[in-house]
């Protein structure tokens, strides 16, 4: 009877410590006013290269505000894409694409609260996605914690050059919540959870799956439905530079989880330079209905390498120079980014050699990015 | 002894909140304050310090990871489209 007195009291005082918390995190301090996103103007020119796929093209995004509180982002991104892939070489022919996507998004700020209504739209002569997303961040706690809900829904249609008699469609939803959080003068963190869930035509027609050494069209379950949740620090450590670090884990119904790891160190070197460099790894388990050459015939089969076991581990670096500046004015610097990675299949056999899969790839961005 | 085990984790849950509330006196409830002052984040303000100081690297970025990995989200990053075929 004490015993159970004494937990009623217990969850009475958490309760009332709970309270005080939320009650601190909406009421303590002054009311403070969200910023708008500085008016940026960022062009980009991107490679990607490696396991046969070269994707390369330009990118362009304009942010300006039109109001007190109000502005306007629009982008536009293009691939030009040359595919070469194992999948490709050994059970089509190589073929070069590209892929346009423009992007529309507003932003919206009223005292503590920002609000984020976009849209984006891409062509690719056998894939169109559309997107509509919806995001809402509010400072509490003294401008302390950002806390963040998000929401995007997208529509595709999935085509197949060749064959009109093949049409199909794709549904998604994502559910976003993350918080950001100032923990001294010196180090943030930040946390984000995500809920994704798919429905429809959700692998490739032109993908080819081997069920007793046969190549027979794949065959993927038409839901998935995800979760991932990330953890991030980055803190000053004194000398002009900061450390960074990120964890991510996810998993699905297709019963793939994976973890990816990342460290970071940023630098400047005298007025003007700011240097980045970072180690990432990541690491998968195949999905359930992954083989690279099933023995039995099942309702599902893949042989999607992205959905294979695998690692990547990855080091790049990034450089920006600060090239002219005038204060309360404009900025503008020009900037490079490497990244070179390596991946490694545990079982995905390359049909060519008979032996396990590995490629490495680099991505290389230069671009200009402008404040005014 | 089904009575002790049962009294048990009731005992823990007890002695739990002790040391958890215990160094409060009279079990008062502590008032928690943004403990870093808006001037003291001069250091947080600096470009060093962002997560993300770019949007079209970071997403393009996120749009070759997303293509190649079976991973996906809570990065922050908005994707779109195919390219993986």
């Amino acid at each position: 009877m004490a015993a159970t007195r004494a937990a009623f009291t217990l969850w009475r005082r958490l309760a009332a410590l709970l309270g005080s918390l939320l009650g601190g995190l909406l009421a303590v301090g002054p009311a403070r006013a969200a910023d708008l996103p500085e008016d940026t103007a960022e062009g980009l020119l991107h490679v990607y290269t490696g396991g046969g796929v070269t994707a390369y093209g330009p990118a362009f995004l304009v942010r300006k505000s039109v109001a007190d509180r109000f502005s306007l982002t629009g982008s536009y991104y293009l691939d030009a894409v040359s595919n070469a892939s194992i999948d490709v070489v050994t059970t089509a022919s190589k073929y070069k694409e590209t892929r346009h996507e423009f992007a529309l998004a507003g932003d919206y700020v009223y005292r503590d609260s920002r609000i984020t209504l976009g849209g984006s739209t891409s062509h690719e002569p056998d894939y169109t996605a559309n997107r509509f997303s919806l995001d809402i961040s509010q400072e509490v706690f003294g401008g302390m914690t950002t806390v963040i809900l998000g929401f995007t829904r997208g529509d595709d249609k999935v085509g197949k050059k060749d064959s009109p008699e093949f049409s199909d469609s794709a549904r998604h939803w994502q559910y976003r919540l993350g918080v950001s959080q100032i923990l001294t003068p010196r180090w943030i963190m930040s946390v984000n959870a995500e809920a994704l869930s798919d429905d429809g035509y959700l692998g490739s027609p032109y993908r080819a799956a081997r069920v007793f050494g046969a190549a027979v069209p794949e065959r993927n379950p038409r839901t998935r439905s995800a979760r991932a949740l990330m953890l991030r620090v980055k803190g000053d450590l004194g000398s002009r530079d900061a450390f960074s670090a990120s964890y991510r884990y996810y998993y699905d119904t297709w019963e793939i989880k994976g973890h990816t790891l990342e460290l970071g160190y940023s630098r400047y070197f005298q007025e003007t330079w700011l240097a980045d460099a970072y180690l990432r790894y990541y690491t998968q388990d195949k999905a359930l209905f992954y083989s690279d050459n099933a023995q039995s015939e099942t309702t599902y089969v893949s042989r999607n390498r992205q959905l294979s076991t695998f690692n990547t581990a990855a080091v790049g670096a990034k450089v920006s120079w600060l090239w002219r500046k005038v204060p309360g004015k404009y900025e503008i610097k020009l900037n490079g980014a490497y990244e070179f990675v390596h991946f490694k299949f545990k079982d995905f056999t390359d049909l060519r050699t008979g032996d396990k899969y590995a490629h490495s790839a680099s991505i290389l961005q230069l671009y200009v990015t402008g404040t005014f | 002894m089904r009575s002790q085990a049962r009294t048990g984790p009731a005992a823990l849950l007890a002695l739990g909140a002790a040391l958890l509330l215990g160094g409060c006196s009279s079990f008062s409830v502590p008032t928690v304050e943004p403990w870093v002052k808006p001037y003291e984040r001069e250091r947080l303000a600096d470009p060093i310090m962002q997560f993300s100081r770019s949007a079209l690297p970071e997403r393009h970025v996120g749009h070759v990871r997303e293509v190649r990995e079976g991973s996906r989200g809570a990065t922050g990053v908005q994707g779109g489209g195919c390219g993986c075929n």
